[in-house]
């Protein structure tokens, strides 16, 4: 599949955003993170931000941005749609957690109502990220997308980019915190081992569909493209068709395994043994981060291979 | 709307592809193009027609393929459109409504006016039968020509999609396969009409006719047994003539 800078920007960015979020949602419900006017300033600028930066980035695709709201119509069918309510519903209990949090001692009567709205905003921000996943595991035609390992690694991607923010937010206010630190490598160590597990997947399963069962040929035996059907490259060819050499793929997963998991470990784990270094190791984790994390998402489309190619002479989907 | 009907719908128009006659000539695809530039779905637009990279909208395409080995080779012509499934997952992902699938006849469509041109139904549909107009940014497709088959401006024979009413090889075939009665219904289950993808559980109404068994055996011309006992030298003769045949052998 075509990897488009735009998804892959926005699902990256909004991915951390919403991580960002229910990371001080759970923390601050748990009283593991003391809300405050700093903290809560740049934390939810950071995580309004590159929600919001990702959601219009997402509109750029479109061939009708302009009629974009028209895409929260169809919750009831749509995972795309449910996407969308969700990413507009969970400004509600994000927002207001943000200003109890930022603005607490302005507002000493929203106090309690900073845990509820805290669990609030991270069930939220997780059932958008899910319904992300869910758009890419419901569709059949790419066997990449369509299995179990995807919605798993979406959270864990945006769990971990989430808490890397935390950490970073933190040490900006050198409130460096042990259990957001430890948490932090968890989620990374998830996140990697749900990615191998999924590189594993690809590279040892078949789609069940093929050339024969494409074109139902195969009672005559093996079945290849004599003739496409046009010269020139069309629509799906574009879009559909997008090759990688396995050759860089592997590449792309060393660097997106290095950049995205193993340096933000090692630098996540500086911060927590070598307090001294203060804010650089969390500065490096984020920008590794958020470099591994893009060339995932890069591969995750570019190494999907879409049923329709089957009629184009792939031999394989 | 973009829930699917509740339970199938009871008319399931749609086509049936016969890959025995068809002869790949594009003929179809020309006049899918030549009625649907100016139909419900109009224009399919062309990019660059006259120059190099040319690139357009297109509804149907001819594939061509060959399945088996060495003298068993066959060449099979393919002509692919949408098939109006019954379970098109092209309409459960859309996110606006546009794509829908009509209760009255299973045709399956999209609303241009409200189709944000996010291309999730491309993605969703297995067959390609889906194409984005850049120039129109919006998603098209195959009406089964639903501005013919309704068109009471046309004479009745002609209200049929363009694909079928040009194909010089009668290929392809239109009608009702919700209706087991049907033309179009018998032919399948006379032929074995078959689905493509069936795994994925679109439940696609277009059926494919396979191609039929070869004759390359002699004999097998459907001439009466009778004729055999006229064939001249049935068995080697003797005598002088059998001499004359291993002479003329050698
Ligand atoms: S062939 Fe593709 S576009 Fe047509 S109904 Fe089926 S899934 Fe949808
Ligand atoms: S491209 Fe248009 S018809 Fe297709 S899913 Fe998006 S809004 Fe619906
Ligand atoms: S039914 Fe009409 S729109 Fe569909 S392939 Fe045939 S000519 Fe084209």
């Amino acid at each position: 599949m075509f990897p488009a800078t735009s998804v892959i920007f926005f699902t990256t960015a909004s991915g951390a955003g919403y991580g960002l979020i229910a990371a001080l949602g759970v923390f601050a419900a748990l009283g593991l993170v003391a809300p405050g006017l700093g903290l809560g300033l740049f934390g939810f600028v950071l995580a309004f931000g590159l929600i919001t930066a990702g959601l219009l980035s997402s509109t750029f695709h479109l061939g009708h941005p302009e009629r974009a709201w028209r895409a929260v119509s169809q919750w009831r069918s749509s995972w795309l749609s449910r996407e969308g309510v969700m990413a507009l519903v969970t400004y509600v209990p994000a927002g207001l957690f943000a200003l109890v949090f930022t603005f607490g001692p302005w507002l000493p009567e929203g106090q309690g109502a900073l845990r509820p709205l805290g669990l609030l905003s991270a069930l939220a921000a997780a059932l958008t990220v899910f319904s992300t996943g869910m758009i890419y595991r419901v569709l059949k035609p790419i066997h990449q997308w369509a299995n179990g390992w995807v919605v798993p690694s979406y959270l864990a991607l945006a769990a971990m980019t989430g808490l890397m923010l935390l950490d970073l937010a933190l040490a900006v206010f050198a409130r460096p915190s042990q259990v957001v630190a430890t948490t932090t490598l968890i989620a990374i160590a998830l996140a990697a081992a749900l990615k191998a597990g999924y590189w594993r997947f690809i590279r040892t399963s078949r789609a069940a569909s093929t050339a024969e069962t494409a074109t139902g040929l195969g009672r005559f035996g093996r079945v290849r493209l004599l003739e496409a059907p046009h010269t020139e490259e069309n629509y799906l060819l574009k879009e559909m068709g997008f090759k990688i050499a396995r050759r860089h793929a592997e590449k792309l997963r060393r660097i997106a395994a290095l950049a995205g998991f193993i340096l933000p470990f090692v630098f996540t784990l500086t911060t927590l043994v070598r307090p001294a270094f203060g804010l650089l190791p969390a500065v490096l984790a984020v920008l590794s981060a958020g470099l591994g994390v893009a060339v995932e998402r890069w591969l995750f489309f570019a190494e999907a291979k879409h049923t329709v190619m089957l009629y184009y002479g792939a031999t394989s989907a | 709307m973009t829930s699917l009907p509740q339970g199938p719908t009871t008319k399931k128009l749609g086509l049936v592809i016969d890959l025995d006659t068809c002869v790949g000539c594009h003929a179809c695809a020309v006049n899918c193009k030549e009625w649907n530039t100016g139909g419900h779905s109009a224009p399919l637009t062309d990019f660059n027609p006259y120059g190099a990279e040319t690139a357009g909208v297109w509804f149907n395409r001819i594939h061509s393929f060959e399945a088996g080995e060495g003298e068993n080779c066959r060449t099979v012509n393919f002509p692919k459109s949408c098939l109006h499934c019954e379970t098109p997952a092209c309409v459960t992902v859309c996110p606006t409504g546009a794509s829908y699938k009509r209760e009255e006849d299973g045709i399956v469509l999209v609303d241009a006016d409200l189709c944000i041109g996010c291309k999730l139904c491309s993605w969703a549909c297995p067959y390609g039968a889906r194409e984005f107009d850049e120039s129109d940014g919006v998603m098209k497709k195959c009406t089964l020509c639903i501005d013919r088959i309704y068109n009471e401006n046309l004479p009745e024979q002609e209200r049929v999609p363009a694909c079928v009413a040009t194909c010089p090889a009668s290929a392809r075939h239109f009608g009702d396969l919700g209706d087991p009665a049907s033309a179009v219904s018998r032919l399948v289950a006379e032929r074995g009409g078959f689905d493509l993808l069936p795994e994925l559980g679109y439940k696609p109404v277009n059926k494919y006719l396979p191609p039929r068994p070869r004759r390359d055996q002699p004999g097998a011309t459907g001439a009466p047994a009778a004729l055999a006992a006229l064939s001249p030298a049935q068995d080697s003769p003797s005598g002088f003539l059998g001499w004359v045949d291993r002479l003329l052998s050698r």
